[in-house]
Order: structure tokens, then sequence, then C-alpha cells
């Protein structure tokens, strides 16, 4: 079999679909991958890692009776193949050798090939010199405007993937995919005075993204955020409105509400909004996207692992839930209909529903009129990391705060986690400003860990818990 | 390639022919294969039925300069094998002068017995079977239970391997199984809970099924009476798992390449620091019986050791790799990755109070009548812990201890500096816990500061 994917696996993948369901599956689905990653570590003033990681195999999915057999392996030929299916229908309780006439298997559809003008892309990303380089620039930058820096690191990974999907309700698709992200971090120290602070960036789809990135511009950020954090007092705990600033402050929405949304949640019995189609979830000043179709956003696709189009999907309209994240096992379980969303971090995992660019729209005020209409408060400029629990309960951290003053910004303060519960914060989003921005992060779930975006313009929750000291 | 065919001595030929072809003189690698399966069930039925064959390699060289590249595949026919020895080449042109690590000094050194047996598998059909019966029974323990969310059975089969172009040469097969139930329990008007348990055994048939559905029960059961709790400082008392769970989220202090990173809270000159109360012992002990997933060797290729981290509450070592270890002048202590920068991280940890000493309390949870607060697990490690900085906050379920009557605490975090808290610690209890994570007593903390709703 070729190296690369293309119509010349048509054949093999057809016999093998044919096996599957002559055996009695209701839906066979076939998952090639090849990678081909590197990641490069730039701590001071030198390269210290550099990991370049290439990987293939193959993900087998058995549908019979709603219920689903999955099988991976790194054995891409024929006989690794067939051994992987013949292992999955097993799981089932099927067997290849049982000849079934009428198994609605009709052969693949035409390839529909969204990987025909990539094949380059990998060619033109920046070479290990280039990216070394690069990142050096970065953590020179650092140093130019940093004060108390211990430690100055940059980072960079690009990960390329070359995909083909077969089933046998007709799907046949390839794509290139090429993800990039880089990253600057810094640990300042003065006396006992700590404090660490990162920003990652990320695209989708250009080649050439390390090159334009605007080292200088991200440095000087970095650097700002470490000394404005490194004397700050931790936060006095309580309750409190919480303004979060746009960009990456959208992990509140993706933590609290996005993973509530996904169908895989329905099927668990884990989310609180399951019967709400049609209701209101959230204050009317909520509307809210998820979407794999923004050009070079780090959550974007050509197609999902299903083979499958993503779509603008528009969860909540002005706080009324409009509809659920599906894939293909999604639809089938739960019967909403699949939005291009079945993804998978590789073809170890079988694919879920899962987030794209998920995001709150813009809203009308100001981001100054949100902070003027706090008299006691937190502004979250930067958060970190959060998760959500299997009953709704949400955490996230926030990375660089600062109090709120009769509707000014005052000291910065650090230590502040955010908990809440999805259901109950959602109607609390009342205000959303006229700055929505995105930021790339990642998001593990149930498929592994994929790309995402998250995103929102600054909003204001009128009360949340504020842990803190 | 099944885990059945990853042969060290067939492995050993097939790259020194690669190296030699590609003018590599010196080169050493790590390789494993998996072959595993796993079940989820929901509400009787068969979830996800799921089994995977996979294999791996890290091959690192060093080129003519002296300097070290690496690359990793999961492609083991000899085109990917020659293509993973070019990536390393072409890598080892950005090599680290200043940090080349070496071949382990003990890369050849005897290695220690471990009493792992490799135990029969099932099969995915018998797992399926036994996890929708404890599923059925979880389900019928208590009617608030009326799903299992999270639940999986699995089993694996797994070889793992070391050579490098001196003739060292580790190989370890084992075999490991696992079950977890995660309940969700909710009464009419009040808020979901959830809880659950886990359970490790070398094979699938010596799970303990029961104990397992019996734990799950109890802990999500146990949070159904929840009530908020006021923001304030509480004395806390950590179960082993919460502690060794928060103790694992900062091990970069034990970590030399931390220290050498300048990301550790430790430094160069810490050790002998006095960095805890006098009565805490602290030891990485990778073989404890215990650990299930013991390795006999690290990535290096250095024997798995016991080592004695805090003794007397004072810092007494460091987890090292080759490279680290001959920046400190001491030997590798067996907790390193290969890699070109390699890493370095515990194994095992092991808590309880030094020989000799005492708190001088004799506070035990489950008789204790005084107020305070039971830490049953923390949650988002990944986002709540600054190890850099000392300092965490994090969502946290347990229980409000007062006059002896438990109520389980409404959202809440939990939130302190590590070194603080070390040495706050007013009382280890005796009975040391076998855990998942490691092995420790419920450990009694004064003054942390809890947020809560009320």
């Amino acid at each position: 079999m070729t190296d690369t994917f293309s119509q010349a696996w048509s054949d093999s993948l057809q016999a093998l679909l044919q096996r599957g369901t002559s055996a009695g599956a209701d839906l066979v689905e076939i998952f090639l991958e090849r990678t081909d990653h590197l990641g490069l570590l730039a701590e001071q003033d030198s390269i210290t890692s550099v990991n370049p990681t290439f990987a293939k195999g193959a993900g087998i999915r058995v549908f019979l009776n709603g219920r689903d057999g999955f099988v991976s392996t790194n054995d891409l030929s024929q006989d690794g193949l067939t051994r992987s299916l013949d292992q999955a229908l097993a799981m089932l309780g099927l067997q290849a050798t049982r000849l079934d006439v009428s198994n609605g298997f009709e052969g693949l559809g035409p390839l529909r090939d969204y990987g025909i003008n990539k094949e380059n892309w990998l060619k033109t990303c920046p070479s290990m010199a280039d990216a070394s380089s690069r990142l050096l620039q970065g953590t020179s930058q650092l140093e130019r405007f940093g004060q108390h820096l211990q430690v100055r690191r940059g980072s960079y990974a690009r990960d390329w993937q070359e995909v083909l999907v077969a089933a046998s309700d007709g799907t046949f698709a390839r794509d290139i995919r090429l993800h990039q992200s880089s990253g600057l971090s810094v640990l300042a120290a003065d006396g006992d005075h700590r404090s660490s602070v990162g920003r990652r960036y990320g695209s989708s789809d250009r080649p050439d993204d390390l090159l334009t990135w605007d080292v200088e511009a991200s440095a000087a950020e970095v650097c700002q955020s470490a000394g404005s954090m490194l004397r700050a007092d931790y936060v006095e705990a309580g309750q409190m409105p919480v303004v979060l600033a746009n960009r990456f402050g959208g992990v509140i929405f993706h933590e609290a509400c996005g993973h509530l949304l996904e169908t895989t949640q329905i099927e668990r019995g884990t989310t609180p909004f399951s019967d709400k189609v049609g209701h209101a979830i959230a204050h009317p000043a909520v509307t809210a996207i998820d979407e794999g179709i923004s050009s070079g956003a780090f959550g974007s696709l050509a197609m999902d692992d299903e083979g499958m189009e993503p779509q603008r999907t528009v969860l909540i309209k002005d706080g009324i839930l409009q509809c659920f994240i599906s894939d293909r096992a999604g639809e089938l379980r739960t019967g909403h209909q699949r939005t291009g969303s079945g993804r998978r971090q590789s073809h170890s995992f079988a694919a879920a529903s899962r987030m794209r660019n998920t995001y709150i729209d813009a809203g009308p005020h100001t981001p100054e009129q949100l902070i003027s209409s706090v008299d006691n408060g937190l502004y979250c400029k930067a958060m970190g990391g959060g998760s959500v629990g299997p009953t709704g309960q949400f955490n996230f951290s926030v990375e660089e705060g600062y109090l709120i003053k009769d509707g000014q910004l005052g000291r910065p303060v650090k230590g502040a986690t955010l908990i809440g519960d999805a259901k109950e914060v959602m109607p609390r989003i009342s205000m959303c400003a006229n700055d929505l921005d995105l930021a790339a992060g990642f998001c593990g779930s149930v498929s592994g860990s994929v790309f995402v975006t998250v995103g929102q313009p600054h909003i204001k929750v009128d009360s949340i818990t504020v842990g803190g000291r | 390639m099944t885990s059945q065919s990853l042969d060290a001595s067939q492995l050993r030929d097939r790259i020194q022919v690669l190296a030699r072809k590609a003018g590599v003189q010196s080169w050493d690698l790590g390789a494993a294969c998996s072959d595993d399966c796993s079940v989820q069930v929901d509400r009787g039925e068969a979830k996800q039925l799921k089994a995977s064959q996979r294999s791996s390699i890290t091959v690192r060289v060093w080129n003519s300069d002296g300097l070290v590249g690496i690359t990793s595949t999961t492609d083991l026919s000899d085109s990917g094998l020659e293509q993973a020895l070019d990536g390393a080449k072409q890598a080892s042109q950005y090599g680290n002068p200043d940090d080349v690590p070496q071949f382990s000094p003990l890369a050849t050194a005897p290695l220690p017995e471990l009493n792992r047996p490799l135990k029969s598998r099932q099969g995915i059909l018998p797992l399926l079977e036994q996890l929708r019966d404890a599923e059925a029974d979880l389900l019928g323990r208590h009617p608030a239970i009326q799903t299992v969310p999270y639940n999986g059975m699995a089993e694996s089969l797994s070889t793992s391997l070391y050579l490098n172009s001196d003739g060292a040469a580790r190989t370890m097969e084992r075999t490991q199984a696992s079950l977890y139930l995660y309940a969700r329990a909710e009464e009419q008007g009040r808020k979901p809970r959830s809880s659950g348990a886990v359970r490790l055994a070398l094979g699938s048939s010596e799970l303990d099924i029961s104990g397992c559905i019996a734990e799950a029960a109890e802990r999500t059961v146990s949070h159904l009476g929840y009530r908020p709790i006021e923001t304030g400082n509480y004395r806390v008392c950590f179960t082993p798992e919460a502690f060794l769970s928060l103790l694992g989220a900062f091990s970069s202090m034990f970590s030399a390449r931390a220290v050498l990173d300048g990301v550790s809270l430790s430094g160069r000159d810490s050790i002998g620091d006095s960095i805890a109360v006098p009565f805490l012992s602290l030891h990485d002990d990778g073989l404890h019986p215990g650990h299930l997933s013991a390795a006999p060797f690290d990535g290096e290729g250095t024997p798995t050791q016991k080592l004695c981290l805090i003794e007397g509450g004072q810092l007494r070592s460091f987890l090292h790799s080759e490279a680290t270890a001959r920046s400190f002048g001491v030997q590798p202590t067996g907790h390193a990755g290969l890699g070109a920068k390699v890493s370095v991280g515990p194994d095992w940890f092991v808590v309880e109070t030094s020989e000799g000493c005492s708190s001088g309390s004799s506070l035990d949870h489950s008789t204790c009548s005084d107020t305070f607060v039971l830490i049953e697990d923390l949650s988002a490690l990944h986002a709540g812990v600054k190890a850099t900085q000392g300092s965490f906050s994090l969502p946290f379920d347990g229980w409000l201890v007062k006059n002896g009557e438990r109520v389980s605490v409404e959202a809440a975090t939990v939130a302190g500096d590590i070194r603080s808290l070390m040495n706050s610690i007013v009382h280890l209890e005796s009975n040391l816990e076998v855990t998942t994570r490691g092995v420790s007593p419920h450990v009694w903390v004064d003054g942390l500061s809890i947020t809560g709703e009320a």
C-alpha cells in the first residue's frame, strides 16, 4: 500500500467494509492516519530540546444496534487491518465468515480530497533552523522587556496530520491538517515574590505562521503581566461580580457550558441541559457559537474525523438553547443531528462530539462599561486552565487578576480560582462587550486532546465564587 | 507488531545495521509494545468496547560533535527505524552543548527483583459481563444513584525495553488491569453529586470488584446531604489520596532537573534544609509491593530504587537522571525518562512518620469530635497548582465534621502554599493506606483557607 493516502486505498478499504457489513455490522468506519510532529524548546538563550515524532495507524469502529466496538493498531498492512476489523466485529458477537447478501454496503463514493492543495504544507513549514532561530528571538525579547526573570522559555510545536476516512455509508474523504503553536513563558522572582506567566498562540493551516508571529509584542505582553503579578497579594475569597477579559476568558464558556452541550454528555446523563432545547439556559445577553470554519483558527477543520464538513452551529441564541454538538454516535444514540464535530486526538481514540472554535458572540457594550458597572469585584485579565466535573461543576484559575473598586481597576491579585455550576452561572452573564476575540488552546476529554479555540468579548458575571485566601 | 514480538536482540541487530549505515556510532533507545482492551457500560448495555495494539520506539543518537538528538516513531519496520535514526541525527545538530546526556553508568548494573507475575487475560467479553454486573450492583445500592456515567474495566499486556550501543539490554513484561466506577446520585430538588472508586490489579481476575462497588456507593451516598461551607480558615485532614495528589503536583521540589532549570522551589544547596515538620518522612519507592505498575529500570536503564527524600523534616536527596546526577556529583536514582533533555519524575511516594519522632498528637479522623474539614479528593490540579510559586487553589470533595457528624461540603476550594502546609502539619495518623498513587496516612494540617458559597 502507498505511504500516502489516496484513491489507491479504495479497493483495500472497500474489501474491509464489505467484510464488516457482510458479518452483520450496521456500519463500519475506518480512520487512517499519518503524523509528523516537531517540538522545540528554547530556554534562556539555548535550544534545549528538539523532538521529532512520526506515527501512523488506524482506528476501526463497528456499530451494531447502537453499540460500537473500536480497535486501533499501528499495523496498516491488509492483514493488520483485517485482524483489527475481525477483533472489532467479535466484540459485538459478529463473525466475518458470515455472508449476508443484503448487507447494505454499496461501495465507497468518490474520494473527497480536502488535502489536494495542501501537499506542500509540510515542506513549506519553517525548518528546524528557522524555528530555532525564531524561538531564540523570543527568549531574547523576553530578556529585553522583563525584569527579575529567573527563567525565560519559548516553545514551538508543529503537528502535521494526513487522514483518510472510509465508512460503509459511502463516506470516503481525505484531508491534510497543519496545526502550529508557539508560546513564551517566564518565571520572575524577587526575594520571596514569584510570578509565572505564559502565553500560547496557535493557528491551523498556515505554514508560515511562526515566521509571521509578532514575537516582540508577545514578549512585551508576557513581561508586562509577570511584572504586574510579581508582588501581587493573594485575592480575598468570596462571592463577587467578575469581569472576564476577551480571548482566553472564553474558557469559562468552554468549561461551564460547552462540554455540557456535547452529545456524549447526554449519553452519559451528565448534562442538566439534555431536555432544554428551546428553553432559556442563559441570560438573554448570551449568544454562543461553535464552528469549525474560521480561517486559520486553531479549532477549524476542512472535515471532521468522521469525514463530515464542519458547520457554524449556533448553540445558544439570546439565552435560548438551540442545539447540541453532535457526532455520528451522538446522532445514533441521542437523535441530535451531526454537526461536523466528530473529533479525536489520534487513531487510538474513537471520535466523539467535541468543540471546535467555541465562543460567546459580541454584545453592544464597551469593556469600560462592564468594569464601571461593578462596585466591588474582580477583573480577570488572563485565565489559566480549568475543568468541569460530572455534575456540571466547573473551575478555572485566574492567571492575572485585578480588583475592581467603585468601577475602577485597582491593585493586582493572584491565587484566584473561579468555581461554580454551569446551570447557575449562565443566567448571570449579564453584559457582553463588543470586542470578541479568540485564543488557541487544547481540550482534553473522552477522545483525547484536540486543538480548539475559545473566545468571547469582555463579559460580566453578576456573581461567582472566587476561591482564594 | 504485537507485544509478544518485541524481541530485544532482534531489534538490537536491526538498529546496529541501520545505525552503521547512517554513520551513527553511539545510540540508545527505549521501545514499548502493548496489547490492551477495555469496556464501558451504560445502564446494562455495552457502551463502548475498545482494543488496541500499540508499538513505539524512541531513538537517541550522538553525532560526531558529541551532541544528542532524538526521534520517536510508531513504525517499527526497517523504513520506520531508518526514518527515526535520520530524524534523530538531524535533531542532534541542534543538541545543547551545555547539557549533553550520556549513558547511565548504572545501565548494566544488576536489576532489583520485582515480584510481579504475569497474569492471564480474560478477554473483552468476560470483562463486559463483569462490568455490567458491577454497574447493576452499584445502581441497586441506593435509590439516589441513577447512573454510573464514568466506568471502565481494562486489562493489558505490555513489554518495554532499553538498549544502548555499549551493550546494555533491559526488558520487562507486565500485565495490568483496572476498574473504575464513578456514580452520579441525585435527590429531588437538590444538585447531583458524584463520587467513585478505582481498583488496580496485575490481572483482571484479581480485581477487587466488590470492594470497588462498595466504596463507590459509600462515597457517593455520603455526599448527598451536602451543605455550603462558610469561607474561613480550618483545620484540615487530608485523606491519603488527597495528600498524595497534592504532593505529586509539587514534585518538582524534589526534581534535580527542575532545580537546574530554576523552576523548583528547591535550590542546588537545599539538601539538608528543613522543609517540613520534623516528624515527616517521605520516600520515593518505585519497588513498593503496592505499586503494581512498578518497573525495574527507568528510561535510561538505571535500576529503580527506594530513595529517601525527606527525613526528620529535612530534605535528604533529589530525584536524578544521568545528566543531573553528573552535575550534582552523585549517582542516577532511576527516575529518568529518555530524551535529549531528560525529564525526571517520582515513581511512588511513601509518606510516614519519621522513625523515633512523634507529632505529640493523637488526632484520628474517625473519632475526632472537634471541628475540621476532611478532604477526600482534590480536582483540577493542572489548573489550580502553581508549582513554581508553591501556591495552590483547588476545588475539593469532602466533609465538614462537627461533633463527629459529617456533612458533605458543597462546591468549595482549598488554598495555600505548599511550603507553609508542610510546616503546618500537626499529625500523621498511624494507619498507612496503600492507594493507587502511593502510600500515606491521613494527614492533619492547621489553618488552611477554604472558600465556600455560604
